[in-house]
């Protein structure tokens, strides 16, 4: 029998009925497919988890530019501002916005980073889980359960379109990352099977249509700086979704609406560096600088 | 075609800053590498479109020469691969090429060596890749399970004796793909398998009559 959960409708049935979390869910149907325990599950998922820190405090720590040029010194400058100048927000903001970055710059200066769920993409969710775990007290096991909820919604999400700026455009890339940051985020806090869901939901629908057009074809221009933007964005959806605010449209539906925008988008605007910011008067300049063409 | 799996969605852990244009270049290297056994004296690299266009700004050819290494997407070596002792194990060489007929993110690689082999291969997107021409021979091999590549003589019942063997370890076949030059010339079988396959169960298959060359390629780490 086909035990394998293609939608968040299945995923909520399951949790609801078993009386699990989405976590509990997940640990165990990855370790059944890979005939593996729950333990390695968790043992692997910790290995992310650590390599994710790791690239923080690289990042925090260097101001070594990207390949190009163009990017590498914006968490130095974020993180000397805050040293004077607290965040409107407060300090749990500033960590968000400062990790997303590290993560990020870490990420362009061929440094070692996570792909959570792409490389472009890495800061987002490492950002939020370790400023919102250190600043809140989760422990390591409840950091754990975070990412596999995490890794959960992004597993169903690919399964019905491909995570690739090239097909579906940056709400695909940075949009799927910043739902799973959600979804992780909410489940730190303790929200229920449908508060996580209704995370997920708001911060996707909140993002579609998101083109992907990079500068030069690089990862780096807009990607570095969107990456706080979107942990951001996720936290936003929490805190709407531990309020019982729901999304009207169903996660699953939001999918389905996420993939019919990206089969809509032109070419141009998926990672083909045609249209958008990458065809930019200064963004061409830029493409000639660093590859003369 | 398989699933994304949780794992798949939280890792790999892996030198920035691209998942198709260095994570696959490393990826791409490595089972090139794991198909041509060897350490080779020379690598030359063909980079095609995009892998062409803007690899340089991706680590494209760091990950590549990385991976013929043996280095594996979360070394740190990898970003100052060209000035480290390994690299000088070997003499390599880039060639750029634009050409409508190749995936956007494709590479060909002549090894040069006590055997001369040309590898062509593609980044699919997200990490995954494809070795898709091995000398002549068409295949498809993404690294996702231990393959067994076989080339013969085009003879009727040549593919049964080879799965006799299997079936008879208790192998059991995921994929199998055949092609061939011309109808009683020399044959390629890419033959997947789920677990492992011993190098006493290689060598038989070696003495299968017929058979030219076997090669035991292994899978590549998550």
């Amino acid at each position: 029998m086909d035990t394998s959960i293609s939608t968040f409708e299945q995923l909520k049935d399951i949790c609801i009925s078993k009386d699990k979390k989405i976590y509990e869910v997940a640990q165990e149907n990855m370790a059944k497919d890979a005939d593996i325990s729950v333990e390695e599950v968790r043992a692997f998922t910790n290995k992310s988890l650590f390599a994710m820190k790791e690239a923080i405090q690289s990042g925090l720590n260097s101001k070594e530019l990207s390949l190009s040029g163009m990017c590498g010194q914006d968490c130095y400058k974020l993180q000397n501002r805050f040293k004077t100048d607290m965040a409107m927000f407060g300090k749990t903001f500033e960590k968000v916005l400062v990790y997303a970055l590290a993560t990020s710059e870490e990420n362009i200066r061929m440094g070692k980073i996570v792909a959570c769920p792409t490389a472009g993409s890495c800061g987002i969710l490492p950002s939020a889980l370790v400023a919102v775990s250190q600043d809140y007290n989760y422990s390591e096991r409840e950091q754990i359960n975070a990412l596999i909820t995490a890794g959960e919604i992004g597993r169903i999400i690919s399964n019905k379109v491909s995570l690739a700026g090239a097909v579906a455009g940056c709400q695909a890339e940075c949009g799927v990352a910043s739902a799973m940051t959600a979804a992780a985020i909410c489940q730190l806090k303790g929200g229920n099977i449908s508060q996580v869901l209704n995370a997920a939901a708001l911060a996707m629908k909140n993002l579609l249509g998101l083109s992907c057009d990079p500068v030069a074809g690089l990862v780096e221009v807009p990607c570095v700086k969107r990456n706080p933007f979107m942990a951001i964005h996720a936290i936003t959806a929490v805190e709407m979704a531990l309020a019982g605010i729901e999304s009207k449209i169903p996660l699953d539906e939001v999918i389905d609406a996420m993939e019919q925008t990206g089969a809509l988008m032109s070419p141009t605007l998926k990672e083909s560096s045609q249209a958008g910011l990458a065809t930019t008067r200064t963004a061409l300049e830029v493409q000639k600088k660093v590859f003369g063409n | 075609m398989k699933k994304s799996t949780l794992f798949d969605i939280i890792s790999p852990v892996m030198i920035g800053p691209s998942s198709s244009h260095t994570a696959g270049a490393v990826r791409l290297g490595i089972l090139a590498r794991n198909i041509y056994k060897n350490t080779p004296k020379k690598v030359i690299f063909k980079l095609y479109n995009s892998y062409a266009h803007t690899g340089k700004g991706h680590g494209t050819e760091k990950g590549l020469l990385a991976g013929v290494l043996g280095l594996s997407v979360d070394d740190r070596r990898i970003k100052n691969i060209f000035d480290s002792d390994i690299a000088k194990q070997i003499e390599y060489e880039f060639q750029y090429a634009d050409n409508f007929k190749y995936h956007p993110n494709a590479v060909d690689m002549t090894f040069i060596g006590e055997n001369n082999m040309f590898i062509s291969g593609e980044s699919v997107g997200a990490g995954e890749i494809a070795i898709r021409k091995i000398n002549d021979f068409n295949v498809k091999l993404t690294g996702k399970y231990n393959t067994l590549l076989i080339v013969y003589k085009d003879l009727p019942g040549m593919i049964s004796k080879v799965s006799s063997i299997l079936q008879h370890h208790n192998i059991n076949i995921a994929s199998l793909l055949c092609d061939r030059n011309a109808k009683g010339q020399e044959a390629s079988m890419i033959i997947s398998v789920d677990g492992n396959i011993s190098p006493e169960i290689v060598d038989m298959v070696e003495e299968i009559s017929d058979v030219y060359f076997v090669s035991y390629i292994e899978k590549l780490e998550n």
